[in-house]
């Protein structure tokens, strides 16, 4: 299951849709906006994609883990939109015969997720400035 | 006598690029046959102030990153992909 949402994650949901009777190990991984970067604080992050290639992304990811791993099922989330600290932003389920690969495939589908999706985030900081997080970037607040 | 060929593409702009520039798409003109990376140059000349920026991007061409030798075709959806937050993308098309 692939899929970009507006709407909370429901990662009871989620969860549920990778269980199967031949898989003795469930991951699931939940990304949550976190209040501080460095010492400065978040009070938001705005979620923005480029919907039709980041499903095409997700979608190669998700092979890309099949081929190393022995997999059940695999289900990943994302949430765009305006996000308050603590809501979750992105979901990666992965179920697996055996724990160690269901716990590898997990870090390695988020780890490639956050190099090759076309997802990007903004920070609303407390003092009320924005700015886009476009790593190796001189840090240019656009308000 | 000699035919100039050119091509109009619309480039997909998203994050800082969509925000700075006001627009989600932007329309540009450029010869053809026209590699990829030629569309950087150009943004640049055209908007300087995010020179460094477009260098750490890359270009998508019908959702895949392109190579910077690629050609560009008359049909192409293209996007400019600023560097997402695990790294800079445009280590990823090349």
């Amino acid at each position: 299951m692939i899929r970009l949402t507006q709407e909370p994650i429901d990662y009871f949901a989620l969860t549920e849709c990778v269980r199967l009777p031949n898989c003795g190990a469930v991951v699931t991984f939940l990304g949550t906006v976190r209040d501080l970067t460095g010492d400065q604080v978040t009070v938001a992050l705005d979620y923005e994609a480029y919907p039709p290639m980041a499903e095409k992304k997700i979608a190669e990811i998700i092979e890309d883990a099949r081929s190393k791993w022995p997999i059940g099922k695999i289900g990943v989330v994302h949430r765009l939109g305006y996000l308050t600290v603590g809501e979750i932003s992105v979901g990666v389920a992965v179920s697996s015969p055996h724990r160690a690969e269901a716990f590898e495939a997990c870090r390695y589908i988020m780890d490639r997720f956050k190099e090759l999706v076309p997802i990007w985030k903004k920070e609303n900081w407390a003092d009320g400035k924005t700015e886009w997080v476009h790593p190796g970037s001189e840090t240019t607040p656009t308000s | 006598l000699d035919f100039l060929l050119s091509l109009t593409i619309q480039i997909r702009l998203f994050a800082r690029f969509r925000e700075v520039l006001g627009r989600d798409m932007i329309r540009l003109s450029l010869p053809f046959p026209e590699r990829v990376d030629e569309i950087r140059k150009r943004l640049q000349t055209e908007y300087p102030e995010l020179t460094a920026l477009i260098d750490r991007s890359a270009i998508a061409i019908n959702g895949e990153y392109a190579q910077n030798d690629q050609m560009i075709q008359e049909k192409d959806e293209v996007a400019l992909i600023p560097p997402v937050s695990g790294g800079s993308n445009k280590d990823i098309g090349e």
